[in-house]
């Protein structure tokens, strides 16, 4: 149940959860049980919802920063993200296989912001040995969802 | 001048539905329930394949009986999922959509006269098939209280000596009716005593929600002496490919392959090769679409459940059938009313036989929005239809 629950609120967390028992087959007191449990053991994080800020007045720019670090004896990558992904700024991190570290996700108001981040708090931090900064011209698709096209029935209307 | 038309053509009455969505079209936000075809669009690998396969120039015809690697796909699939073995070369044969498999079925195994058994409430175009392949339609009206399966009783009463095949059509269009196992042997026992023929049209076999699909062709003996018919359209929302296909003994499918051959040549090339992708890597896919539906169809029953809808529980394809019987409407007043009161378009079941009255079709071949809303709809007009009768 766990995984059909999943697959479901992963795409629409605001679905009623009375409804999600009826079409799921199961008693609604056990779906309210199970996300309970899920959000306990983290594996539902977040109920985030997904804006396509470029159609609002609200000014931001996204950037992908891959960076490049000196693994710390003991703490491998771990203490060095977290000194990243504590900045309110950060969106996400993640830790990649490939030709660099780090993969993190900014989000500021304008470049100049966005580059003063990188300048003056990422490449001044002892352990990073380069960053290279990707600027997101336009988003498509993001989770899984089509930014710009909306979607209509075009089925056309046959016998029988 | 004469009259350049043919009385057997001219006599078939046209489909009662196509009206009805005439007016659907030209009213403005009309919502609808009434589309029998997936919502989903082809999922895109499949599509990509058959993009490729134009990028390739694969622009020719195919071999008349279809491509090689897709009728042995098609084998592969029906031992896989039916248990069921074929042979690709001589007993499988690639179709313009199910549609026309029916059509060179039926015009390859009858001969004028001979009958041809209905069950209905069915897809419209078994009866007209029959009648254009001089055939003597003969009906069984499934019943309600049967959940629409075909017994073993409807079966024998409806055979005479002239009876040549019977065309067996789960899951069914309109109802979502199935016939599990244990139906399936009570009328193969008739079948084979009779000595007649079925024509097994399982395009909705992907979609049903009681466990596995149960074949006709699983029952013993009944493989020699059924045409089996299946396609894309349903399992891999390919309706527009136009690609179904049709499995048998082999005398049938040659002569089906004959007709096939003079009339249509063979099977669009691009959906061919599109569908040799859905079979090699499109389970996932289906199962997907079908846990989809699954979800919808109960949503379906629970809200009629809670409006006071009558309908029995169905186990296939994307249709629910409630029954109406209680407001004293016929099926096609219901639906007029429905649709200039509250502007959701249903199909009437009479659309699909006489013993679709006092039914409705409802599609689920939409999205649960949709479906909230036009549900919520049809919950207006039922309490309103019920204050009218007290």
């Amino acid at each position: 149940m766990r995984e059909k629950i999943l697959q479901i609120v992963e795409k629409n967390s605001r679905i009623d959860l009375k409804e999600l028992a009826i079409i799921l087959g199961v008693e609604e007191a056990d779906i309210v049980m199970e996300m309970q449990k899920m959000e306990e053991e983290g594996i539902i994080c977040g109920y985030h919802t997904l804006i396509n800020w470029e159609k609002t007045s609200v000014d931001k720019v996204n950037a992908l920063i891959e960076v490049r670090v000196t693994p710390q004896r003991g703490q491998g990558f771990d203490n060095i993200a977290e000194r990243i992904y504590k900045y309110p700024e950060v969106t996400a991190v993640y830790l990649m296989s490939g030709g660099y570290d780090l993969l993190v996700f900014l989000e500021g108001k304008s470049l100049k912001e966005v580059s003063s981040f990188v300048s003056d708090k990422l490449s001044t931090l002892e352990t990073v040995l380069s960053t290279a900064t990707h600027f997101i011209l336009k988003k498509y698709k993001d989770h899984g969802t089509v930014l710009s096209k909306k979607r209509v029935d075009e089925r056309e209307i046959f016998t029988p | 001048m004469r009259n350049p038309l043919s009385d057997k053509v001219v006599n078939i009455k046209p489909s009662g539905i196509r009206k009805f969505f005439d007016i659907v079209s030209e009213m403005k936000d009309a919502i609808s329930l009434g589309v029998g075809e997936p919502d989903f669009d082809t999922p895109w690998h499949i599509r990509d394949e058959g993009i490729f396969s134009l990028e390739q120039g694969r622009t020719f015809y195919t071999s008349n009986a279809g491509l090689k690697e897709l009728k042995v796909e098609i084998c592969r699939y029906l031992k896989r999922r039916i248990g069921a073995e074929y042979d690709y070369n001589k007993e499988t044969l690639v179709t313009v959509g199910g549609s026309e498999a029916i059509d060179i079925a039926l015009r390859a195994m009858i001969n004028p006269g001979e009958e041809v058994i209905i069950p209905q409430p069915s897809y419209v175009s078994y009866e007209p098939c029959a009648v254009l392949a001089d055939a003597v339609p003969v009906v069984i009206n499934l019943k309600a209280e049967n959940e629409f399966r075909l017994t073993a009783e409807e079966l024998r009463e409806a055979i005479t000596e002239k009876t040549k095949v019977l065309i067996l059509p789960f899951p069914n269009n309109p109802t979502g009716a199935i016939m599990e196992r244990k139906d399936l042997e009570a009328i193969a026992e008739v079948i084979r005593e009779k000595d007649i023929f079925v024509i097994s049209d399982e395009i909705y076999s992907e979609l049903s929600y009681k466990g596995d699909h149960v074949s006709i062709v699983n029952i013993p003996g009944m493989q020699e002496r059924t045409i089996l018919i299946n396609g894309f359209s349903k399992a891999y929302a390919m309706t527009g490919w136009r690609l179904g296909y049709a499995c048998g003994p082999e005398a049938i499918i040659e002569q089906m392959t004959k007709i096939h051959q003079f009339a249509i040549m063979c099977a669009p090339t691009t959906s061919q090769y599109a569908a040799v992708e859905a079979l090699r890597n499109g389970d996932d896919d289906v199962a997907m679409m079908r846990e989809s539906y699954d979800q919808r169809r109960r949503f379906l029953l629970h809200a009629f459940k809670e409006m006071g809808l009558p309908c029995f529980e169905p186990y296939g394809a994307f249709y629910v059938f409630p029954c109406i019987k209680e407001f004293g409407m016929t099926s096609e007043e219901f639906a007029t009313r429905f649709l200039e009161e509250e502007k959701v378009a249903v199909v009437p079941g009479t659309a699909f036989g006489d013993s679709g009255e006092g039914f409705l079709r409802i599609s689920y071949a939409y999205s649960l929005d949709n479906l909230r809303e036009a549900i919520g709809r049809l919950a207006k007009f039922v309490s309103r239809l019920k204050q009218e009768k007290n």
